[in-house]
């Protein structure tokens, strides 16, 4: 269990004397014991409203092995005046002999309106250098991010948190220009696109991919992004042209065109899905066969039929990595570079009623 | 099929374009038949390997697990056992509702290995899987068994005709050790190729599966500084220790037959050494790395009778303390035969005699009982020629020296020399350390969740190959032999100690062991 090692809070303080603060308790704690030691790996910087921070550092603590480095929080409220700030140097635990215990940094600065025209002179001296930097504003404030943005090689954006999600694809779109983009909305359909892909591995089961013919995607009311993006990723990897969607009812309806047929698109919402993100997919091929993949307890259920009519079904074992896994998961991406995810975004982008 | 020299591969249609940008891609279907079923291996490692994967998404689409050993039990019966031992050794708490899912297509032969009624069940059952599935299914047969079973399930796999399959890949995964000595590899490899082809053979090896053991390749091939000083001309020594504290607790019956060179020199500490000394691969494909490491093996000379007390030392602990507290010496151990002549330590130098490491001295010694529980590979450069300034004040200066610890603490240390602060020009060795631990978010997979999935890929990459395995025990047959002659020459060493003090005499001038 991670507990509080070491704590420093100031009123009205500076970015100087916060960074001198964590380099005091950084030695502190080694001379203590030379077996603490501390990450570095990842910086993050969440803006976020100060109303919400507790909400954020519950979210955060959910995501376990995959802690940034060195957190910084600017918890921000609109009337503060005064800049206040608290470090938390928190060890994994007690070292055990000849093993060492990893230290990981919190920074949490209180700031106001007031503030926000030297944001950066702020942030930058309490990130740690040459380390890679991910910026999260789960609370929009999209006119910090463009600043934050200079400190940072890596966003962090959950899509589906979009109001609006026609906005959510244009802003993942404009930002990917600026950015590397960890978009959890993608994140949560890595299982779905990995079981896609392996499905048609197997070489003889590869031409199909130019075969198919229809896609449906079954989603949570709130998450049609989540829906988008996985027809945009199918676009975007089998070559497809995509023209705009149709609302009908709950349901998009489209077509893209393909090398040799056009494939019909579908995005059913899923009102009776008790969490965000997909429900389900279905793929069918012209030859006849049809893939459908689907939540179930334990997995994923799968349901084939093949052009004869011969239907099966079977789980596939996997476990939900939850929304704390979820996030730890973008926060683990901020150090990869998915290639396919900007071509999806513009795909689903072009779908666009 | 050959492919000629610069000749540029040909695109096919056949590449997947969903794969792209994926982290992982989960492995054909198949059906996985794990050869002693009820062990050890298979309950401690094997079963939660799987349901590990299987939590992770990643097993393949269609996966079926046939358990196949001795005693007469249910398939129900089986698939209880395999919860149970899942539920005690997975690293993380089972998931019900996966466990269940993954249990549900388990089932269970009984019978003797050479018995042709257990390959006939074996083949009805996988026929019915296939028909389950509707598809052909990639079969892997994952031979978990005592070593003496190999030969036999091998032969019978292919009188009973289910080494090969018209319409999917057949895969024979082999457990360590790989015969106890050269003859035996190499009828053991005889009887394998005899039946398999040799890129449907995956020979474990699971210190290879070890995510540091992979990232030497990364250290040496990826980072410029090093490479320049990675030979003769700049290294003095190398170390290879890998150092346990436990004695043998209760593997009595299979450690002394094994002692601690077949058990970790011949496969697990020569692969260090391989992976210390190859030559950069043209590309990091199963042969090439494989080609590589043959190399290296081969260019250590085969120890001569004459030259054996010279370059290699054994011992037998004695009791001593441990943890704090009393221990027995190997020979008052539970199981162990008292006038046992099996060594728990042993220690060789080696020389590869090739134009890199011509005249380097490599130091391997692994033991039981010893000081503490370490791996690592001890990288010693050659001193500075003259030291400028007065050593005076100064502490221990040494040479540079480079540490890749696996265990416990996966990372690399490098001794420097600086001042000691003040106003004399005085000096001491500090030390620049990386903590894997520090710098990467990921926890790594466990070996076997990483072999099994490459094994049910087909990636030998990570395995050991049939000429690799026969060039270990050119090195140690010899000693092996040698030992096995002269039995009255067996030194000793307290637990919890350093080792035999007899292990001094490998060193040459300068030289020392590190301590553990």
């Amino acid at each position: 269990m991670p507990r509080s090692d070491a704590v420093w809070t100031a009123q009205g303080t500076t970015p100087d004397a916060i960074e001198a603060a964590l380099r005091e308790l950084l030695v502190q704690r080694h001379a203590e014991n030379e077996r603490y030691v501390p990450a570095r790996v990842l910086n993050m910087i969440a803006f976020v409203d100060r109303e919400w921070t507790g909400e954020i550092a519950n979210r955060l603590r959910a995501v376990g092995r995959y802690s940034p480095s060195r957190l910084l929080v600017l918890a921000y409220e609109p009337r503060r005046e005064r800049l206040d700030a608290r470090v938390t140097i928190v060890s994994e635990g007690e070292p055990d002999a000849g093993e060492f215990a990893l230290l990981r940094e919190t920074v949490v600065v209180e700031l106001g309106d007031r503030h926000l025209d030297d944001l950066l002179t702020i942030a930058d001296p309490l990130v740690v250098t040459d380390l890679p930097t991910l910026l999260w504003s789960p609370h929009g404030h999209y006119d910090i991010v463009e600043v934050l943005l200079a400190l940072s090689q890596a966003v962090l954006i959950d899509s589906i948190d979009e109001p609006i999600w026609r906005d959510a694809i244009d802003r993942a779109c404009k930002l990917s220009e600026r950015a590397y983009v960890v978009d959890l909305a993608w994140l949560r359909s890595t299982p779905w696109r990995e079981r896609v892909a392996a499905s048609f591995d197997p070489p003889r089961h590869r031409p199909e991919l130019r075969a198919i013919e229809r896609v449906t995607v079954r989603h949570h009311p709130a998450s049609t992004v989540s829906g988008m993006l996985l027809a945009g990723w199918l676009a975007s990897r089998l070559g497809w042209q995509p023209g705009s969607l149709v609302a009908r009812g709950d349901e998009l309806l489209g077509r893209a065109h393909a090398s040799r047929q056009d494939v019909a698109l579908r995005l059913q919402s899923a009102p009776a899905l008790q969490v965000r993100g997909l429900e389900g997919l279905t793929l069918a091929t012209a030859s006849g066969r049809e893939l459908s993949l689907d939540r179930g307890p334990g997995g994923l259920r799968a349901r084939a039929r093949d052009p004869r009519g011969v239907e099966r079904s079977w789980t596939i074992p996997g476990a939900s990595r939850g929304e704390g896994g979820i996030l730890g998961e973008g926060i683990r991406q901020a150090l990869l570079r998915d290639p396919t995810y900007v071509p999806a975004v513009k795909a689903a982008q072009a779908m666009l009623p | 099929m050959a492919v000629a020299a610069g000749r540029p591969t040909a695109r096919t249609e056949a590449e997947n374009p969903l794969s792209e940008g994926l982290e992982r891609l989960p492995p054909p279907p198949t059906a996985l038949v794990i050869f002693g079923a009820t062990g050890d291996l298979a309950r401690r490692k094997l079963l939660p390997a799987l349901y590990n994967l299987a939590h992770d998404g990643a097993l393949p689409e269609r996966f079926f697990l046939i358990g196949i050993a001795r005693k007469e039990k249910a398939h129900e019966d089986y698939r209880a056992e395999c919860e149970q031992a899942i539920r005690r050794f997975s690293r993380r708490k089972p998931d019900d509702d996966v466990l269940k899912a993954l249990l549900e297509d388990v089932k269970y032969v009984p019978g003797t290995f050479d018995e042709d009624s257990v390959y006939a069940e074996l083949h009805r059952l996988l026929d019915e899987f296939e028909e389950q599935a509707s598809e052909p299914l990639n079969r892997a047969f994952y031979l978990a068994t005592d070593p003496s079973f190999f030969g036999v399930i091998v032969d019978e796999l292919g009188r009973s005709k289910l080494a090969q399959h018209m319409h999917a890949e057949v895969r024979v995964i082999i457990e360590k050790p790989f015969g106890t000595s050269l003859e035996e590899a190499r009828e053991l490899n005889r009887r394998v190729l005899a039946v398999f082809d040799e890129t449907q053979v995956y020979r474990i090896d699971h210190y290879l599966g070890k995510e540091t053991v992979q990232n030497m390749m990364a250290f040496r091939f990826a980072n410029g500084m090093f490479e320049p000083l990675w030979n003769r001309n700049f290294i003095d020594y190398v170390q290879i220790t890998a150092a346990e504290d436990i004695g043998i607790e209760s593997r009595a019956s299979y450690y002394d037959k094994s002692g601690a060179l077949r058990d970790l020199i011949q496969n697990h500490m020569l692969q260090l050494l391989c992976h210390v000394t190859m030559e950069p691969p043209v590309s990091f494909t199963a042969e090439e790395v494989r080609n590589e490491k043959v190399k290296v093996l081969q260019a250590i000379p085969e120890p001569t009778p004459e030259e054996i007390p010279e370059m290699a030392v054994r011992a037998q602990y004695a009791k001593g303390h441990a943890g704090g507290e009393d221990v027995p010496g190997y020979l008052e151990e539970e199981g162990v035969p008292p006038d046992s002549i099996t060594e728990t330590y042993a220690a060789l130098r080696l020389e590869v005699d090739n134009w890199r490491w011509a005249g380097v001295p490599f130091y391997l010694r692994t033991g039981k009982r010893l000081a503490r529980k370490l791996t690592e590979v001890a990288v010693t450069l050659k001193p500075v020629p003259h030291l400028a300034f007065s050593q005076a004040g100064s502490l221990g200066v040494q040479p540079n020296q480079l540490v890749l610890t696996i265990q416990p603490n996966e990372g690399v240390s490098l001794s420097l020399v600086a001042k000691i602060p003040g106003t004399r020009m005085a000096i001491r060795p500090v030390n620049m350390e990386f903590l894997y631990g520090t710098s990467f978010l990921s926890q790594s997979p466990e070996a076997y969740e990483r072999l099994i999935t490459d094994a049910m890929r087909g990636d030998a990459t990570l395995f050991t190959r049939n000429d690799e395995v026969e060039a270990q025990w050119r090195i140690c047959d010899p000693i092996v032999r040698f030992w096995s002659s002269t039995p009255e020459e067996m030194a000793n060493y307290e637990s919890g100690s350093q080792g035999p003090e007899e292990a001094e005499r490998l060193l040459r001038e300068g030289h020392r062991w590190r301590a553990i």
